[in-house]
């Protein structure tokens, strides 16, 4: 990759902070072969930006201090640069233009993604998540369901996983006739099985049913699954997509199938809307979130006319309707929508979550995110545009997914081990390409590129920091954590993701965090607790002044900061908005100069902790020359006394 | 039972009344009507339930014939708590006599016939003090007022300004002569009046009426030495009207207007259009109805909530307190706030702005101080601007939603600083729902003057001691609360602000989680607190615990008494 690079640094760059009107700040910028990275001056503080999370960069028009470049980055992150030059500009444009557009799968960042692991302790690594424990641990094998070998070697189907469950009554012409009926031929294969009620969550995609097509194996699959739960006589076929799509699908010899050919199915669409629509409807999503100050008018018809919520509120119906049907009428289901790899994982998981309390701790969700997504064969690679491709086949599948259960999160705050930070990250790392994991669009893929030996696992990591991850108002034995979750689907309930889509507008977010105060509180309680034991252990019958004692000099006991442990300090990005409405009274002129400068130095603060890269102490080596930093300082700062005089009279009628 | 009351009530009980509360199961019991409540008992052996209605807080009431030619009735009750209950009433005129008997104890006019005058729990005495402090009490503690500011007493008599408390502080270079005809320049009487002093650097927010200047721009020497002695000859202020300056100037025409700078040399005026009235009625009329929406439709409820407006009002009110505040705090310059009339948006601004800047107003009491001195004390007409919610069919008279809306704006502020407020928001739930309607004296009236001649003070309690009573405080504590010098600056970002859910989706599941998600709360802070004691104080604590969870499950219940 260094050769794309055509400037490898460029000093007295300026950094502009876009949610306030606070100076720049000034510093070098440096490009290496997979970061983007800018060094402030003054504090020395580090913005680092991986290439792989940039999704467009601008050149916008002059102005006096320099040439402005913005990039947005698929995380939502927005950084506007001023360079002195315009040929620097350009150089960094260039570059940065092709390094953000990675060719093949071996240029990405995970291959060359070195920490200091060996050999061992990537497989292991790689080991952490099982998905046949998983299966077991849902009650399969048993005496109606089996693994098939049907698929090894991908054979059958190569976009499905190896390791399938299939009903024992289905034989292998069955399955083999019943794959050649279906889309990519991802025929009816077990996602979720419901212990309780003995119902199953079966997912596929369409049938080549056409007008009039049958296939007597497809059927009989379906029966054969519709009879491994004793506890029904019927089964629904849930397609998700709107009944138009699906009609329109017949034209092309594909579709949707036709009740009177099956025995005792019932049949439903859902009307989820297609991978087109939804990355559109994000589009638009995106700008509302990004107007630069609109009104609560504007931002709510914008958030209306996006139609964003109304896709979120369709996604979790749908799997609120899988959920009940498995877990209150233990029917089973099959899920398809067209290839049975967008939609239908949305929903699968979706109500997976909805039904089992362990989808909905830390260790859970990335086994469900490993066996939904990743296994079956969601075109990660495609869908976030990991490699330069058909931009038409990008769609924010997965951020569906994760928005609903942070939605779910929003609904039932003490029923999920995970907090908000644990989806954002994950979304981060679906598009960062820094561990393999969500690299290729299929098993079959990743096998063949050598994922597992070439590249690291992303869940350990995460594991290893769960201390930030962890919701402090989770409690195993809540009525709320217990059970199936019957989410409320009333418009009201669904919100902006604000923790997503603003992420790094700082000045939007709460100024002080419930959470770390909730898990500073527990840590505390937590090393009391030891402490008292250890102490009612050594000192038992000695006198308790001693003690006491104690508990105040551990009371103010430091707690753990991992990477996302912001300062819940008030005084952080905590400084009057644009209440003027552009009619501006006066700027901080009056400010003291000190705390101008502690403002700055908090919000670099801030930026550092949020929007580097988490796992920078691994970095690759080839870094630029970080000892030479220029001392320039030149750079004035943009000046905030326009004092406008808003009083006369008149000029002040004209304003209204 | 005096005779009044009991001319309205003609069926004081019925049996076999089937109650329907929201989240609950259908009851079976017997009805009761008295003088101020409805009293439903459930007819069972072991724990019957008890619902005790405050008539008064009926807003509005629905009544139908049901059953095999109308044998039977249903009356639906809509609360000013926007809670909706309903009653199938047995027999066509027990179910008549009951709904008029709720019509008119409902909307009893005269307010010593209200409940609060009625209301003698065992555990209070009308002996105790009531309210909190007073302009004496703050002046006097505020030794940094005394070198240019003066208590005075020009309105001992109320004669100045009928809505203004008896003292007030004005600056002491203007005497009480100076002071009565600034007010004869000012509309009700309301000359401008200190309401805030920065300690930090000594400015101070003031708030008033309008200025009468009329279409020919009439002056008032007094009313401009007045605001000059304000603030120091080398200084300026600021003028924060809270209306459009089209407005400002159409006021004229009625009369009214605002302060020229002509004659207002040191002072700059700057308009922040803030709707008040009707306007802020139909808001909340609209948000509650898209509340109660059962329309699935995303872009129906999205573009309900728009229409309403009511976010924007919270908006524009956070906002101009945060202009407000900037002022004060960073360009170091007093500010006189005012409007129309200088009883709604005026107060709505200068409490918010000492949200913001004041950490003192952010404790428990100090809140309520500040609701005290800016709302009770200030002289908001509670009578009129409360008489109904948001499901009342009567014509609309001078009901607005002006502290209602003070107490979203606050909530707001504690979702963005949730360790700044002592508070919670179970407070806000509890000052929303006896603004309306309470077992209290402390909303009862329009102003002081008011109060006085109906001698509320001496016949009934005080909300605000009420709720500082230890055992009730701990109710609505917040757990998290952590004390901080600093100002809060609220982001006013459409993003940063979201609708009040424990408010306006009080009565639905959605508020059970969030209910659920607050005990956690307590359970963690409380568990540190047992841990951090030595062993000899826990049961203490634990059983303070037990009844705070005891507590907790009868809310349902208190909150309708």
């Amino acid at each position: 990759m260094m050769e794309h690079i055509r400037l490898p640094k460029v000093e007295r760059v300026q950094l502009a902070d876009r949610s306030s009107s606070r100076r720049a700040q000034v510093g070098t910028l440096y490009l290496t072969a997979f970061h983007t990275i800018f060094v402030d001056n003054e504090v020395h503080n580090e913005l680092w930006v991986l290439h792989s999370l940039v999704c467009n960069v601008e050149k916008l028009s002059i102005t006096s201090c320099g040439y402005p470049l913005l990039i947005r980055c698929k995380n939502f992150q927005v950084i506007q640069l001023l360079i002195p030059k315009e040929n620097d500009c350009n150089d960094v444009f260039v570059s940065l233009l092709r390094l953000s557009r990675t060719e093949r799968y071996e240029e990405l960042y995970c291959f060359s993604f070195m920490p200091n692991v060996d050999k061992a302790a990537r497989g292991q690594a790689w080991d952490f998540l099982n998905l046949k424990a998983e299966y077991n641990r849902m009650g399969v094998s048993n005496k109606l369901w089996h693994t098939t070998s049907v698929n090894r070697e991908y054979r059958v189907c190569d976009t499905y996983p190896a390791d399938l469950y299939v009903p024992k009554s289905a034989s292998l012409p069955v399955i083999v006739g019943s794959s050649r009926f279906r889309s990519k031929g991802r025929f009816p294969t077990l996602s979720y099985y419901y212990r309780e009620t003995q119902a199953v969550i079966c997912r596929s995609s369409q049938p080549l049913s056409g007008f009039s097509a049958r296939c007597l194996e497809d059927e009989q699959m379906l029966e054969a699954i519709m009879k491994s739960n004793p506890g029904s006589r019927f089964m629904y076929v849930v397609d998700t997509r709107p009944k138009l799509n699906a009609m329109a699908n017949r034209a092309t010899g594909k579709g949707y199938e036709n009740e009177d050919n099956y025995t005792n199915i019932k049949f439903q669409f859902i009307g989820i809307e297609n991978i087109h629509v939804m990355r559109n409807s994000q589009q638009k999503l995106i700008e509302v979130s990004d107007l630069p100050s609109p009104s609560m008018g504007e931002f709510l018809l914008g958030l209306e006319t996006s139609d964003w919520l109304k896709h979120i509120k369709s996604i979790l119906a749908a799997g609120t309707f899988i959920a009940k049907a498995v877990a209150e009428e233990g029917v089973s289901v099959l899920v398809h929508c067209s290839d049975g790899w967008d939609r239908t994982t949305q929903v699968c998981s979706l109500a997976s979550v909805l039904l089992d309390p362990f989808y909905r701790t830390l260790k859970g969700l990335m086994v469900l995110i490993e066996k939904d997504w990743v296994s079956f064969g969601h075109k990660f690679s495609h869908r976030y545009g990991h490699v330069v491709e058909e931009p038409k086949e990008a769609s924010p599948v997965i951020d569906q997914f994760l928005e609903c259960v942070w939605q779910l999160m929003e609904q039932f705050p003490c029923a999920f081990e995970y907090n908000e930070r644990f989806l954002i990250s994950i979304y981060n790392h679906v598009h960062s390409c820094h561990y393999g994991n969500f690299i290729c669009n299929s098993e079959k893929e990743r096998k063949d590129l050598g994922i597992r030996e070439k590249t690291h696992s992303l869940w350990p990591h995460l594991w290893k920091n769960k201390v930030d991850f962890v919701n402090p108002l989770f409690r195993a034995d809540h009525s709320q954590t217990k059970g199936v979750l019957q989410p409320l689907t009333t418009p009201y309930c669904f919100k902006f993701w604000r923790g997503l889509y603003n992420h790094f507008d700082r000045g939007l977010h709460p100024r002080q965090s419930v959470l770390d105060s909730l898990m500073a509180i527990k840590e505390e309680t937590q090393q009391l607790e030891e402490v008292l034991t250890i102490y009612q252990q050594k000192l038992a019958g000695v006198g308790r002044e001693q003690a006491n004692d104690l508990f105040v000099k551990k009371h103010g006991m430091k707690n753990s900061q991992g990477l996302w442990a912001e300062p819940t300090h008030i005084r952080l990005a905590n400084s009057p908005q644009d209440y003027n409405g552009g009619n501006l009274v006066s700027g901080p002129k009056d400010l003291l100069p000190q705390q101008r400068k502690t403002n700055l130095d908090l919000s670099l603060f801030g930026d550092t902790s949020e929007s580097s890269d988490p796992d920078n102490s691994d970095q690759e080596s080839e870094g630029a020359d970080f000892s030479c930093h220029s001392c320039s300082g030149g750079a004035s700062p943009p000046s905030e006394d326009s004092v406008k005089d808003p009083d006369s009279d008149d000029p002040a009628f004209n304003n209204a | 039972m005096t005779m009044e009351f009991s001319e309205h009530i003609k069926t004081a009980n019925v049996d076999d009344v089937v109650l329907k509360l929201p989240l609950r199961p259908a009851l079976k019991g017997t009805l009761c009507v008295t003088a101020h409540h409805l009293v439903f008992s459930e007819r069972k052996e072991e724990g019957s339930y008890q619902l005790l209605l405050l008539l008064r807080s009926v807003d509005a009431i629905e009544k139908r014939m049901t059953g095999l030619s109308g044998s039977s009735g249903t009356i639906v009750i809509k609360c000013k708590d926007l809670r909706i209950l309903q009653f199938d009433i047995p027999g066509m005129e027990e179910c008549l006599n009951v709904a008029s008997s709720i019509e008119a104890l409902s909307s009893l006019e005269s307010v010593t016939e209200l409940y609060p005058f009625f209301h003698r729990p065992r555990e209070l005495s009308l002996s105790e003090p009531w309210g909190l402090s007073s302009p004496q009490q703050q002046y006097a503690q505020t030794e940094r007022l005394w070198d240019r500011w003066r208590l005075s007493k020009v309105n001992r008599n109320f004669s100045v300004c009928m809505s203004y408390p008896r003292t007030v502080i004005v600056p002491c270079a203007i005497d009480d002569i100076t002071l009565a005809k600034a007010a004869s320049f000012r509309q009700g009487g309301r000359f401008p009046v200190l309401c805030y002093y920065h300690r930090s650097n000594g400015m101070v927010i003031m708030r008033s009426s309008q200025p009468m200047t009329g279409a020919n721009r009439k002056r008032c020497r007094e009313d401009e030495l007045l605001l000059q002695a304000a603030i120091d000859e080398s200084e300026m202020g600021y003028i924060i009207d809270t209306r459009s300056a089209q407005q400002a100037q159409q006021a004229r025409m009625a009369g009214g207007g605002f302060e020229s700078k002509a004659f207002y040399h040191h002072w700059r005026r700057l308009h922040r259009h803030l709707e008040r009235g009707k306007v802020l009625q139909e808001s909340l009329i609209k948000l509650v109805e898209a509340c109660g929406d059962p329309s699935q439709n995303m872009d129906r409820w999205l573009s309900k909530l728009e229409n309403s407006k009511w976010l924007s009002h919270v908006h524009s009110a956070l906002s101009t307190a945060g202009l407000v505040a900037e002022c004060v705090e960073r360009d170091g310059h007093s500010v006189l706030v005012h409007g129309f009339e200088g009883t709604d948006t005026t107060l709505l601004v200068t409490s918010l702005a000492q949200l913001i800047l004041d950490p003192a107003s952010r404790t428990f009491r100090g809140f309520l101080q500040l609701l005290e001195r800016e709302w009770v004390q200030a002289g908001h007409p509670f009578r009129q601007r409360c008489a109904h919610s948001a499901h009342s069919h009567a014509r609309l008279r001078q009901e607005c939603p002006a502290f209602l809306l003070l107490l979203d704006a606050t909530w707001q502020l504690g979702r963005q600083f949730p360790l700044a407020l002592e508070f919670s928001e179970v407070l806000l739930l509890r000052l929303a729902q006896d603004a309306y309607a309470s077992d209290y004296g402390t909303f009862l009236c329009s102003s002081e003057q008011e109060r006085c001649a109906l001698q509320v003070k001496e016949n009934t309690h005080c909300l605000f001691q009420f709720l500082l009573r230890r055992e009730e405080r701990e109710k609505y504590v917040n757990p998290l609360y952590e004390a901080t010098d600093l100002a809060i600056w609220p982001s006013v970002h459409p993003q940063s602000l979201q609708l009040w859910t424990g408010l306006f989706l009080r009565w639905t599941e959605y508020a059970q989680t969030m209910d659920e998600a607050r005990e956690e709360i307590w359970t963690i802070v409380k568990e540190r607190k047992e841990t951090d004691r030595p062993k000899g104080c826990a049961h203490t604590t634990l059983s303070r615990h037990d009844s705070f969870t005891n507590v907790e499950n009868l809310m349902d219940e208190l909150t309708v008494l």
